[in-house]
């Protein structure tokens, strides 16, 4: 195992967080700030209790899953992406390095940053609305397998993409409006029973439905097929990655 | 000398159906530098890309330092460092970051005084904190050739190191790549000037249409292939060639001052005795005369026009 190598991609990705800290920490907590004072304060207010807790806080896991889900994709794919983008790319190539490490070191930063902002935002949401985790391992446990998964799933894209428009495509058409959609801001049972069956094919709603547990006990799905869909997401992800190092898609001529 | 590179039988089909090789068979000594030699899409740069893990071989073999390419990539690769064609870098990284991040990934813990002495050695101390953007495209291109010399590789492959390098700049590489082979370091470059390789290599390969049409000796090519031209200044202008001359095809220069003859090293005679013979019995006399032998250039368009 070439751990330096490991490393080095590690803290590089790291730096660029660093470098670039408004757009990568400070914006997301910003937006999920107001998201708190719209839909908490101004609107949640004029709403009853979702199953015994307030609306306020019964949003604060699906925002938390929103800004994590939608971060990682964008760390890992502009992580992998840009040295394509610029030709540096080279360099990991001809370097000593399998395929495990490199995305053992471009995940495992996206994934790192995205649960450190997973953990601020949860923070922020501290001094809108009252906070008690049930099952903080839990909580972790979901955090940490979401920024994973989508990192992983943010990586694919970012090796797929061959221009910033396509970088952007998935993100913005497909994971965001499935994240609206999986119950960030209300229980799937608060919709009609067609729609419910149709929210189930969404595998976002078993994320937030599992990360929402772990807080409150509340969720729409059992905790068992939240975890299943996740790890199962997980594997497509890595057996795609697997395949991607093996034929050198978009990577090796 | 033994070999440190070993590539054989080595074919490359892109998915396009374009053959950039046609079962290449190569064999880098151990401490030279060898000059790679090709027109443009010779395929120079696919052979250096697959040796170097950036593109996968169609077919054949390929050993650094004894270790297979593929097998044994570990092993292959570090020995290998590499100086792409073009500038690519981390325009916001220093210089010192984006050394130092190479030499971390090919596995080599850290050593500040070896950075050190590479970015010193390149002229790059004094910027080692400036960012990439903000450096010329000559000092761009050294920081590249820092970040290959990094992890202290055993070969290093230069495509076109010189590329839109001004000439000062030029022969001061020159001088880093000589002291570079005199560390024991490999060299194989590929370049578009004749005059880098005829200044620079122990060997010169020249590929064309992807495949390997000549490995040879510097020297031993420049003899073996070099015509030869002899310039003779007469002492009187004269007028037409006589009769007597017409076989030697000589060409008459300068309103008739100079006569030229070109003739062949390898050949078994030169002729060049029995034409001062003929030219004397002809009543031609001269008063000087040269000899040039031709360049490495007029040899490589002569190959890549035949092959």
């Amino acid at each position: 195992m070439n751990h330096r190598a490991i490393r080095a991609i590690y803290l590089f990705e790291m730096a660029r967080t660093w470098r670039t800290l408004l757009q990568s920490i400070v914006s997301p907590v910003v937006s999920t700030s107001l998201y708190f004072v719209v839909f908490g304060a101004a609107i949640g207010s004029r709403i009853s209790q979702v199953e015994g807790v307030s609306y306020g806080t019964f949003i604060v896991p699906g925002l938390i899953m929103l800004s994590v889900l939608t971060q990682s994709i964008a760390n890992a794919s502009f992580g992998i992406y840009f040295p394509k983008f610029t030709g540096t790319i080279y360099e990991i190539l001809s370097a000593p390095i399998s395929y495990f490490e490199i995305v053992l070191g471009y995940v495992g930063a996206a994934a790192t940053k995205s649960i450190i902002l997973g953990l601020i935002i949860l923070a922020t949401a501290g001094l809108f609305v009252p906070l008690h985790i049930q099952h903080p391992v839990w909580m972790l446990a979901f955090l940490v397998l979401t920024a994973v998964t989508f990192s992983l799933f943010g990586f694919i894209i970012g090796i797929w993409a061959d221009g910033f428009e396509k970088l952007q495509m998935i993100p913005m058409l497909v994971v965001t409006p499935l994240t609206f959609l999986g119950g960030s801001f209300y229980s799937i049972d608060m919709l009609p029973p067609t729609w419910r069956t149709v929210a189930l094919l969404n595998p976002v709603v078993y994320l937030i439905s599992g990360f929402r547990w772990s807080f409150y006990e509340i969720a729409d799905v059992s905790m068992a097929v939240s975890i299943g869909m996740t790890l199962a997401f997980l594997v497509i992800c890595l057996v795609v990655i697997w395949w991607i190092f093996r034929t050198g898609y978009r990577l090796k001529n | 000398m033994s070999s440190i590179i070993s590539v054989a039988n080595l074919s490359k089909t892109y998915g396009s159906g374009f053959k950039a090789l046609k079962n290449v068979n190569l064999d880098i000594k151990r401490g030279e530098i060898f000059a790679l030699l090709g027109p443009n899409g010779a395929g120079k740069t696919t052979l250096i890309s697959i040796i170097c893990g950036i593109a996968n071989p169609s077919q054949g073999k390929v050993l650094v330092g004894g270790e297979d390419i593929q097998t044994s990539y570990r092993k292959a690769r570090s020995l290998i460092g590499l100086v792409p064609q073009e500038l690519h870098t981390d325009a916001f990284e220093s210089v010192w970051a984006t050394v130092s991040f190479s030499r971390g990934l090919f596995g080599k813990p850290k050593n500040p005084e070896h950075i050190e002495k590479v970015l010193k050695d390149l002229s790059l101390w004094d910027k080692k904190d400036n960012k990439i953007i903000t450096l010329s495209g000559g000092m761009k291109r050294r920081v590249m050739i820092a970040k290959a010399l990094s992890h202290e590789p055993q070969i290093l492959f230069l495509d076109e190191p010189t590329a839109g390098v001004d000439v000062e700049l030029r022969k001061g590489m020159w001088e880093v790549v000589r002291g570079l082979q005199q560390s024991g370091v490999t060299i194989i470059l590929t370049t578009h000037y004749i005059e880098e390789a005829e200044e620079m290599a122990d060997r010169i390969g020249v590929i064309n249409k992807g495949e390997i049409v000549l490995i040879e000796d510097k020297t031993t090519l420049m003899q073996k292939l070099g015509k030869k031209r002899l310039t003779l200044h007469l002492q009187g202008k004269i007028a037409s060639l006589p009769e007597s001359l017409r076989h030697y095809e000589l060409e008459l220069c300068d309103s008739g001052a100079t006569l030229v003859y070109d003739y062949d090293t390898k050949g078994e005679r030169t002729g060049i005795t029995s034409l001062l013979g003929d030219l004397r019995a002809a009543g031609i006399r001269f008063n000087d005369l040269d000899t040039t032998q031709s360049s490495l250039e007029d040899i490589f368009v002569d190959l890549v026009r035949t092959s």
